[in-house]
């Protein structure tokens, strides 16, 4: 029988829960990194037991760890007895080194973003939000940070290059931070196009390479933004998280900051699909595993009440890829509930019926074992939720 | 024996349990006592200082004698009660609520 591992990353640690396909007793354990801000885990599509996690804190820094075991152990990769020294007999330990890379050749010199009070700013490395694992590689791995950059290793984690074309476009001296910070959140990789790769930025907008990340263009046409003086620009957009169905990698799904946005042409237009939406904002976006055209949202009240309206929490389904939209409620709490869930913290897995999970602000984990017709809360009082991926094991 | 005692977080990010030993020879600062911990934990680079400039990070103090030795010179030679281990450098975590 299957085996679902969901991998719950906290702002004071990360968790695992295990269950068979049945999906209806849960084994949790954690806290791993106790005490650290776990935003992202996840595991490798190649070799489910290489899980990578970014443990970021104020205080000490970012560190990567890595699972080679499917998370019973962990090593911030590169610092292992045979990792350590390089030919020099110096310490490694590079794998927490997010060096924004400036040098001419590969690159531009170092730029500057757009800041709060109007001038620009220098990029400064603050933490890693989001960890993309290869569809091919298990030691090749892509990260998505804060202040936004794109960045990869190829040797497993323990040494990290930047994808500098991203940064190193035009537009970068437009982008700006948005309140949670200038945050590059979400990484979508082609599986049929293995030069084709994703990205989306609060607040610039989306991007898109065909050439494996050399370059990047910005991918934001049919985006409308009342926030930003021209409301239709190129860049400035607040995308809060995009999503693919792996047979139709050229049709993309959308939460911005207001608004759910569809794209057929790979992001070469967008069309707005909040349809009947109570509130079209929101942050997690996700699709279900076997059927390309229904998607899950979590409707939250407003950008600045980060709750669902009315206190009643509900994930909103369409099954027409968007504008037609169905209040998904049987489990979830409709009184007195004003947790918010956030950007990476929905995901499915891959039996059938298809798995919903996502986790709250309040340290719950919901999940749907009948792709979102009922929801029971499989862990209910972790710290606020940060992140939520998971993995069917055969 | 020079002693070393760091914040809880970075002790189970090292895998130690109680005070960190150093052997070291010559004058006793904070960059080669700090260079000592990361040859010895290599997964503490950039946690304590910045990989690239060196410089402490923010939020990281170090306290040693009943002194604030944040602000102090990374090459200035520690109190002879540190470099004698009589006293430990203590590499503290700023208080802080959440």
């Amino acid at each position: 029988m299957s085996t679902v591992r969901v991998l719950v990353g906290t702002r004071k640690g990360a968790f695992i829960l295990t269950s068979d396909g049945a999906r209806k007793r849960w084994k949790v354990s954690g806290p791993h990194f106790a005490g650290w801000e776990i935003y992202h885990m996840k595991g490798s599509p190649v070799d489910p037991d290489r899980i990578y996690a970014s443990q970021t804190s104020a205080w000490f820094g970012q560190i990567i760890q890595r699972s080679d075991d499917g998370g019973k152990t962990w090593n911030p990769p590169g610092t292992k007895p045979e990792d350590l020294m390089t030919p020099e007999g110096m310490p490694k330990g590079e794998s927490n080194m997010f060096v924004y890379d400036a040098s001419p050749e590969t690159g531009k010199p170092l730029t500057t973003h757009q800041w709060y009070d109007g001038t620009q700013h220098p990029w400064e490395f603050k933490r890693v939000w989001h960890l993309e694992p290869s569809l091919h590689d298990p030691d090749h791995v892509y990260a998505g940070v804060e202040d936004a950059a794109i960045f990869e290793s190829k040797d497993g984690g323990k040494s990290w290059q930047e994808l500098a074309g991203l940064r190193g476009s035009d537009t970068g001296p437009k982008w700006q931070p948005g309140a949670g910070g200038m945050c590059l959140h979400t990484i979508l990789l082609d599986p049929k196009d293995p030069q084709r790769i994703y990205s989306a930025i609060s607040a610039a907008g989306a991007f898109r390479t065909e050439d494996g990340g050399k370059t990047w263009k910005p991918i934001n046409r049919g985006l409308h933004s009342q926030y930003i003086p021209d409301s239709n620009a190129e860049v400035g957009h607040c995308v809060h998280r995009i999503a693919m169905h792996s047979s139709r990698p050229d049709r993309l799904f959308m939460q911005k900051h207001w608004d759910v946005m569809r794209s057929d042409n790979s992001g070469d237009s967008w069309t707005e699909v909040s349809g009947n939406l109570p509130t079209d904002f929101g942050f997690p976006i996700d699709v279900h595993a076997h059927e390309p055209e229904t998607i899950y949202v979590v409707p939250i009240k407003s950008d600045s009440e980060h709750y669902p309206p009315s206190g009643r929490l509900r994930v909103y389904r369409s099954r027409t890829g968007g504008n037609q939209w169905e209040a998904l409620t049987k489990g979830l709490p409709q009184r007195n509930c004003y947790v918010n869930v956030l950007r990476d913290a929905m995901s499915v897995d891959l039996l059938d019926p298809c798995g919903v999970y996502f986790g709250t602000t309040g340290g719950q984990v919901y999940a749907s074992v009948d792709a979102g017709d009922k929801w029971k809360p499989i862990v209910r009082d972790l710290p606020a939720v940060l992140s939520v991926e998971t993995q069917t094991l055969p | 024996m020079i002693r070393v005692i760091l914040p809880p977080n970075l002790r189970t990010l090292a895998h130690v349990e109680g005070e960190v030993g150093l052997e070291l020879n010559g004058t006793v600062t904070q960059r080669s006592l700090l260079d000592a911990v990361e040859s010895k934990y290599p997964m503490l680079r950039g946690t304590i200082r910045d990989h690239v400039t060196q410089i402490r990070r923010p939020m990281v103090r170090f306290f040693a004698c009943g002194e604030d030795l944040s602000h102090e010179s990374p090459d200035a030679p520690l109190p002879d009660a540190i470099a004698n281990g009589v006293e430990p450098f203590l590499i503290i975590g700023a208080i802080a609520g959440g």
